[in-house]
Formats: structure tokens, C-alpha cells, sequence
């Protein structure tokens, strides 16, 4: 019962253009089925995800660790909450980042879980920077 | 099927067929000549309407699946065509879904009963097991089934309930990916949820059978918990059992019927009826109502695994039920403190129910908890210690005792009654206080609809003038695709002749082929057509319209609803309304205004209207006074246009309303009368029995 050959097939990467994003604003894509959140961070979204003291987190993760270095304003994470799987809103909640209306988890302008009922960040998919305004997930 | 019978069939065929397969023999024991404890009430009719439920679901489960396209992409639309071109397609839709809530109460009530008379205890730990494995099967089946209409309820609470497995640690994700097949919820998973949904419920006649074979080894438990011990204690199962059981039957029909006919959505949820979409999640998930107390205990234990324990805890406890509560009194009848807590259990468990479909923040949190620990704590610490500490009243030394000793012990239930008042009417004065709370935001006003109330029609002329304005102001953004030209001539609609509904078809150009040079091209609209779209797609509706795609209207006023309350819904249950959609419609065309009041704050391009949630709705004002011409006379006023397009659309969700209502009316005469010729049967035959 495991994936079949075509539904793997239609899970390859994808190349997702970055330059009409604009600061401050952020794009939705599916992959594989799930939707990924890229965020063109503000300098204050980066600076508050960099100021936390990261052992306090419940998910303790840099803010460095989750994204490109010198691609620092971009947060690309997957848009399913990891506590049962419902899409968190972005620009909403206290801390930023992103609300998730279903049990009210709570992710800060890096994605991680800051308050409620989740167990972990919302995690990074694999992707790479082909050039300076292009991604390729997968 | 309790041994060996010795009964012998009359007919020659029969006999033949008996020394080789002694199934009559089996039939006849099982359930015309077993033994039946003569003192059992009304509550132990509910095996007999599980089992009449169970054949129901099946029954119109098969005929369902003849018709249905378990496919992402058809399956919403294949589930609207059922209830709209089928021959009696509404009819088997509603049974079966509603049977699934009338399955629960039942199955509820059913297990009540068990718990309060002690029917779990020494010798039928098994039969007892066995029910609840029953149990568990019916949630995974009834979940299933839930998912199958693919709306959004359908696909989100597929995403959580999965998701529940990917606490388990190590192997969570895959086995999330395996029920998947895939890595999200989609395509693979309807498929593999519908070909479960037809297996499982066979496997439930499965255990039910091994069900009632324990039943008839162990014997039935009865009110007074003393095992029969003379034949003057039992009486047949047929004649005695068997029409009371009907009569029970009887009764709970006309409840059952009461939701397929008047109230087909009252115990679902509006969400249902806009097609899935992964991107978007409702505001607000519930799970159908039967979960709740189980939903409830999920949320309020803020730890994922943890709270995935809880949850399956809760029922898997019941299993160990039989040892927990040691005691050797089987019915509560004579155990005057384990009959107060078992009033209070049922309140924690109705109030659970009620948190359940509250929005998890604040006192909702803290109540969920505080009876989350009280759920636990009568298995875990009240039974046991019950058990040890109470000191029972002295029990009949037999059935026929009990029978004839049937004056007093009435007085105890006073103390369980008031606690069950005190509960309820804090539950109640808590929901006035978040009534009040939520006064903020506006109800939209009620109505009066020619269409509501058990005897409601449509209003000719409304559909007619609403038509109208549909097409003249509405069609240009909002799609009616589940509408063909055709129902406009149906019995029930808006009256037209088919000639009329014709004519009224040719009048669109509608894009058709490829023909034989390959080539697209248009043509006038056939009756068979439906209405066209306005936009190709949802993208190039969203580009059309600032990002917001106008929804499609054809079910709008069912898939639109706002919240009624505590009290209220119990009082929509007895007055029948349901007219939350066209409510709520009626009251957004007419709710916007161009003064927007201090501290709402309306972005660009969106409007300010009084009844949208968040008041930012994207359409502009489209109504105005004269802006379409009636040419009955009716007030050209936006009042007006706003009332006829509702019934309308009230029309469009649901074509066949008056078909419905009116059968229900002959299914409800009927039942009176059969429930009636029932009762009178029953007392006949048990009149030498009391
Ligand atoms: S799914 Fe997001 S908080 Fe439960």
C-alpha cells in the first residue's frame, strides 16, 4: 500500500522563481501535495528569530540552521503543522510567523514552534538555491 | 446457537435439508425458542435496533456505491448527482447518512445500558469485549465513510485523524505514509478509505454474529442482574421478545425518520459542502459529532503523543471494564452510589461532547481537562474503590421475585436527577455567557421562507423572479454548474414547461467539441446542458476577481451557515429550522454599507458588509434597487431581489425538497400507525406474562 510508480513520479522536484516575491510578503507552492511556505523575511522578522535564546525553544533549532546562509531573508518551510496536519496561516499568531487555526499552535518568523499543543518546527524541505532569485525543492 | 436443538421441521423439503445442514434447527433455537429473562425493559430492545441499523447501512451502502466514483476529482460532484438525478438518490443518501448518527445513538445508548446494569461482568467479559471491538470498527467505518464526499470536513479531518498515527514514535511516519499512499492525503487515500468502507462493515456482521453467539451461551443480563433460574423467570423469545423488539424498532424509526425527512443536515456540518481543497483549512474543524468526547480529550492534553494515548485510552479501557469494577452486584438498580456516579459519567461524557466542538482557547481548555481527569478517574479510581467500599441492597432471589415485588424503589433516582439539573444548567448558563460574549459579531436576521417547516413549498413565482436575477446580475461571476437546464421544467422547481426550460437553454452559446476536423465550436444550449460557468477556472476566476474566486452557487446556501448556540440547537432539533444558509445569504446581499463603522479596518479592494465573517468581503454591492425588472409586479427593491435569489438558490442545493418533505409526511403516518398496531400487539401477547 506504499506509493505507486506514478505517484512517486509526480513527487520530483520542482524550480520555483523567486524574484516577484517582495520583502515582507511570502508565496504558497505544492509539493508533492503539500504546501510550502516561502517567506521573504523583513530585517525585523530575522533579527527576532535570531534574538530568541534557542535552548529555551521547545524544538531547540537555530534560525541559521533552517535557512541558506547569504540567502538569510528566505525561509522556505512546509506548511503543515506538526501536530496534525492542518495549514497554518501565515503573518498571524504572536511571534510573527505563522498560526495554525485548527489547535492553536503558534510558529515564530523561522518556523518553529513556540506555543501549543505542536511537538516540533515545522520542518525544512530539501531544496537548493540554482541562482541568486531560483530554488529547486526536492 | 446454544447446542444442539431438537427441533424438526414439518415440511418434508425442509427436513431433507435439515439432517444435512441443521440450519432451522440453529434459527429456531437461537431466536424463536431461547430463553428470554422476562423482566427486561425497553432498554435491551436496542440490540435488536443495532442490528436493524446495521442491515439498514448495509443495505443502502451497496445501492450507494453503484452510483458513486470514489475519484479526488469526481467524487464531490458524483456524491451532488446521487441526490439530485438518482430515483430516490436523496432519499438513500440521507438514510445512509444519517443512519450513521442514528447507528451511534443507538450503539451509545446501547452500552450505556450495558454499563449501568453490569451486563460486562462474570460470565460475559467476553460477550462484552466483543461489543467493543464492534465498537472500534463502527468509528473506523463511520470515519471512512465520512471522508468519501470528499468535502472540506471530509478531507481535513482525513488529514488530523491520520496524522493522529504519526505520534506513534519510529514508525509513525510510514505508517502515515502506507494509510496515504502517497505524501499527502489525496487521490490513493479516498481509494483505499472506499474499498474499506465496503469491507468493514461485513466484518462487523462478523463479530456481531460471535456477538450474539456469546449473548445466547452466557444468557441475557437483565434490570434486576439475578440469573434466571426457573422457567418462571424466562419467557420465549418468540412470541415475547421479538414484538417488543419491533415496537422498539418501531419507535426508533420514527426518530431516524424524523432527521432524513425534516432535518437531513442538522447533524452535519456546512463545510461539507464545498469541495475539498488542500490548500485551505476551515477555520474551525470538528469531527462528526459521535467523536467529540474522544476529540475533546485529544485537545486537551497539550502533549501530541500524550494526548494520542488519551484518546485511544478512552476506549480501550472499556475493555478492561470486567476487572475494574469488581463488585459482585451486577445492576447499579441496588448499588445506590455506583448508580450516582454512573448519572454523573454520563453528563462528563455528554459535556465532553459539547467541549469537543468548542474552539480549543480559554475556559474551554481548562474545562476540557478538568474533565478529561473525571472521565479516567470513574474506570480508574471510582469503580475499583465502589467496588470495595459500597454496600449494596439486598437483590431479589429471583426474576419472578423481582417481578412481582415491582412497587417502590422509586425514590432513590431523585438525587442522580438533580445532579444531572445542576450539570445541565450550568452547561447552560456557561453558553449564555459566551453567547453574550460573542454578540460582537452579527447574526444575521431569521426569515420567513415560503420553504421552511415540514409542509414548506417553494414559492413559484420567487424561484421564478429569482432565476432572473441570477442570470441577469449574479451569472456574470458566480458559477451554477451542479444545474442543469433541464431541472428547470422538474416537479418541485420553478414550474416551467419543458418547452419553456428549452427555449430558455437555447438562449446560451456554449462551447462543445472537439468535431470531426478537431476543431471546438459552439452551439446553442441543449435542456440536457448546465449552466455555464463564467470562468474557465479557478485561476483565471482568482485573476479575474483581486485573488478571491467567487464560489460556484449551486449549493451555497447548504455549504453557508453561522453558529447557533447552546441553546438553540437543542431548540432547532423540535421547530425544525434549518435556514441558517438561506439566512445567512440573504443577510450578506443586503448587508453592505458604505459607511464603515470606527475600528474595523477594510483593506483595498475588498468592501465592508455587516454579516461577512471579518466584514472584508472582495464583491462589491451587487444588488440595487431597480436594477432588474419583474414583470409580475413584485417590488423592484434589493429586499426583494435578496429574498427570491435566496429561494432560488435554496432551490439550486437542493431540488428535490418538496419530494422530501412530502414522503416524509406518509413515512411519519405510517410509522404512528405501525408503532401503534405494534404496541397494542405487544400487550396482548405479554398480558399473561406480568
Ligand atoms: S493541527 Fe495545528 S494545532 Fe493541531
Amino acid at each position: 500500500m506504499n506509493p505507486d510508480a506514478s505517484t512517486i513520479a509526480a513527487g520530483a522536484p520542482i524550480e520555483v522563481d523567486l524574484s516577484p516575491v517582495a520583502e515582507g510578503q511570502d508565496i504558497k507552492v505544492f509539493w508533492r501535495g503539500k504546501p510550502i511556505y516561502i517567506s521573504h523575511r523583513t530585517k525585523k522578522q530575522i533579527d527576532e528569530a535570531r534574538g530568541v535564546n534557542v535552548a529555551s525553544l521547545p524544538d531547540p533549532e537555530t534560525d541559521e540552521a533552517r535557512v541558506k546562509s547569504g540567502h538569510d531573508q528566505w525561509l522556505v518551510v512546509i506548511g503543515i503543522c506538526t501536530h496534525l496536519g492542518c495549514i497554518p496561516i501565515a503573518h498571524e499568531g504572536n511571534y510573527d510567523g505563522f498560526f495554525c487555526p485548527c489547535h492553536g499552535s503558534q510558529y515564530d518568523s523561522s518556523g518553529r514552534i513556540r506555543q501549543g499543543p505542536a511537538p516540533a518546527n515545522l520542518p525544512v524541505p530539501p531544496y537548493q538555491f540554482v541562482s541568486d532569485t531560483k530554488i529547486q525543492i526536492g | 446457537m446454544s447446542g444442539p436443538s431438537d427441533y424438526q421441521p414439518s415440511n418434508p423439503a425442509l427436513q431433507w435439508i435439515e439432517r444435512r445442514l441443521p440450519i432451522f434447527g440453529l434459527m429456531h433455537s437461537s431466536f424463536v425458542a431461547y430463553p428470554t429473562p422476562r423482566n427486561l425493559n425497553y432498554w435491551w430492545t436496542f440490540g435488536a435496533i443495532l442490528s436493524f441499523m446495521l442491515g439498514i447501512q448495509i443495505l443502502t451502502g451497496v445501492i450507494l456505491a453503484m452510483h458513486y466514483t470514489p475519484h479526488a476529482d469526481l467524487a464531490f460532484k458524483s456524491v451532488e448527482l446521487i441526490v439530485r438525478d438518482v430515483n430516490y438518490g436523496w432519499l438513500l443518501r440521507n438514510m445512509h447518512a444519517v443512519g450513521a448518527s442514528m447507528f451511534f445513538v443507538a450503539v451509545y445508548v446501547h452500552m450505556f445500558r450495558g454499563l449501568y446494569y453490569g451486563s460486562y461482568k462474570e460470565p460475559r467479559e467476553v460477550l462484552w469485549i466483543l461489543g467493543v471491538i464492534i465498537y472500534l470498527l463502527m468509528m473506523a467505518t463511520g470515519f471512512m465513510g465520512y471522508v468519501l464526499p470528499w468535502g472540506q470536513m471530509s478531507f481535513w479531518g482525513a488529514t488530523v485523524i491520520t496524522n493522529l498515527f504519526s505520534a506513534i514514535p519510529y514508525f509513525g511516519e510510514s505508517i502515515v505514509t502506507l494509510l496515504w499512499g502517497g505524501y499527502s492525503v489525496g487521490n490513493p487515500t479516498l481509494n483505499r478509505f472506499f474499498s474499506l468502507h465496503y469491507l468493514l462493515p461485513f466484518l462487523i456482521a462478523g463479530v456481531v454474529v460471535l456477538h450474539v453467539w456469546a449473548l445466547h451461551v452466557a444468557g441475557q443480563n437483565n434490570p434486576d442482574g439475578v440469573e434466571p433460574k426457573s422457567e418462571k423467570d424466562t419467557v420465549l423469545f418468540t412470541p415475547h421478545a421479538t414484538i417488543k423488539d419491533m415496537f422498539g424498532v418501531a419507535c426508533f424509526m420514527l426518530l431516524y425518520a424524523w432527521f432524513i425527512f425534516y432535518m437531513p443536515n442538522y447533524l452535519g456540518d456546512a463545510d461539507n459542502y464545498i469541495p475539498a481543497n488542500p490548500g485551505v483549512t476551515p477555520p474551525h474543524i470538528v469531527p462528526e459529532w459521535y467523536y467529540l468526547p474522544f476529540y475533546a480529550i485529544l485537545r486537551s492534553i497539550p502533549n501530541k503523543l500524550a494526548g494520542v494515548i488519551a484518546m485511544f485510552g478512552a476506549i480501550i479501557i472499556l475493555c478492561f471494564l470486567p476487572w475494574l469494577d469488581a463488585a459482585k452486584t451486577k445492576s447499579s438498580k441496588y448499588r445506590p452510589l455506583a448508580k450516582q456516579f454512573f448519572w454523573i459519567f454520563v453528563v462528563v461524557c455528554i459535556l465532553l461532547g459539547y467541549l469537543g466542538a468548542q474552539p480549543p482557547e480559554g475556559i474551554y481548555v481548562v474545562a476540557g481537562r478538568v474533565l478529561t481527569v473525571c472521565y479516567f478517574a470513574y474506570f480508574l479510581i471510582v469503580l475499583p474503590l465502589l467496588s470495595r467500599i459500597e454496600k449494596p441492597r439486598p437483590v431479589p432471589n429471583s426474576i419472578s421475585d423481582a417481578v412481582l415485588a415491582k412497587t417502590g424503589s422509586r425514590s432513590t433516582p431523585m438525587v442522580s436527577t438533580a445532579i444531572v439539573l445542576a450539570l445541565a444548567g450550568s452547561l447552560f448558563a456557561g453558553s449564555v455567557d459566551s453567547a453574550k460574549a460573542s454578540e460582537g459579531s452579527d447574526q444575521p436576521p431569521g426569515n420567513k421562507w415560503s420553504f421552511s417547516g415540514p409542509f414548506g413549498k417553494f414559492d413559484r413565482g420567487a424561484l421564478q423572479r429569482g432565476l432572473k436575477v441570477y442570470k441577469e446580475v449574479c451569472a456574470s461571476c458566480h458559477g451554477l454548474s451542479y444545474v442543469a437546464f433541464r431541472n428547470l421544467a422538474e416537479p418541485g422547481g420553478p414550474g416551467y414547461s419543458v418547452a419553456q426550460a428549452a427555449a430558455f437553454a437555447s438562449e446560451y452559446k456554449l462551447k462543445d467539441g472537439p468535431n470531426d476536423a478537431g476543431d471546438m465550436f459552439e452551439r446553442a444550449g441543449r435542456p440536457a446542458d448546465y449552466f455555464p460557468s463564467p470562468f474557465p477556472n479557478e485561476q483565471a476566476a482568482r485573476a479575474a476577481n483581486g485573488g478571491a474566486a467567487p464560489p460556484d452557487l449551486s449549493l451555497i446556501t447548504k455549504a453557508r451557515s453561522y453558529k447557533r448556540g447552546f441553546p438553540w440547537f437543542v431548540f432547532d432539533f423540535f421547530s425544525q429550522y434549518q435556514e441558517q444558509g438561506p439566512d445567512y445569504v440573504s443577510a450578506v446581499l443586503q448587508g453592505f454599507d458604505d459607511h464603515v463603522p470606527e475600528g474595523v479596518t477594510i483593506p483595498e479592494g475588498s468592501y465592508y458588509n455587516k454579516y461577512f465573517p471579518g466584514h472584508a468581503i472582495k464583491m462589491p454591492k451587487p444588488l440595487s434597487d431597480g436594477q432588474v425588472t419583474y414583470d409580475d409586479g413584485s417590488p423592484a427593491t434589493v429586499a426583494q431581489y435578496a429574498k427570491d435569489v435566496t429561494t432560488f438558490l435554496m432551490w439550486t442545493a437542493e431540488p428535490h425538497m418538496e419530494a422530501r418533505k412530502r414522503l416524509g409526511f406518509q413515512v411519519f403516518v405510517f410509522l404512528i400507525l405501525f408503532a401503534g398496531l405494534m404496541y397494542f400487539t405487544k400487550k396482548k401477547v405479554w398480558a399473561d406474562s406480568h
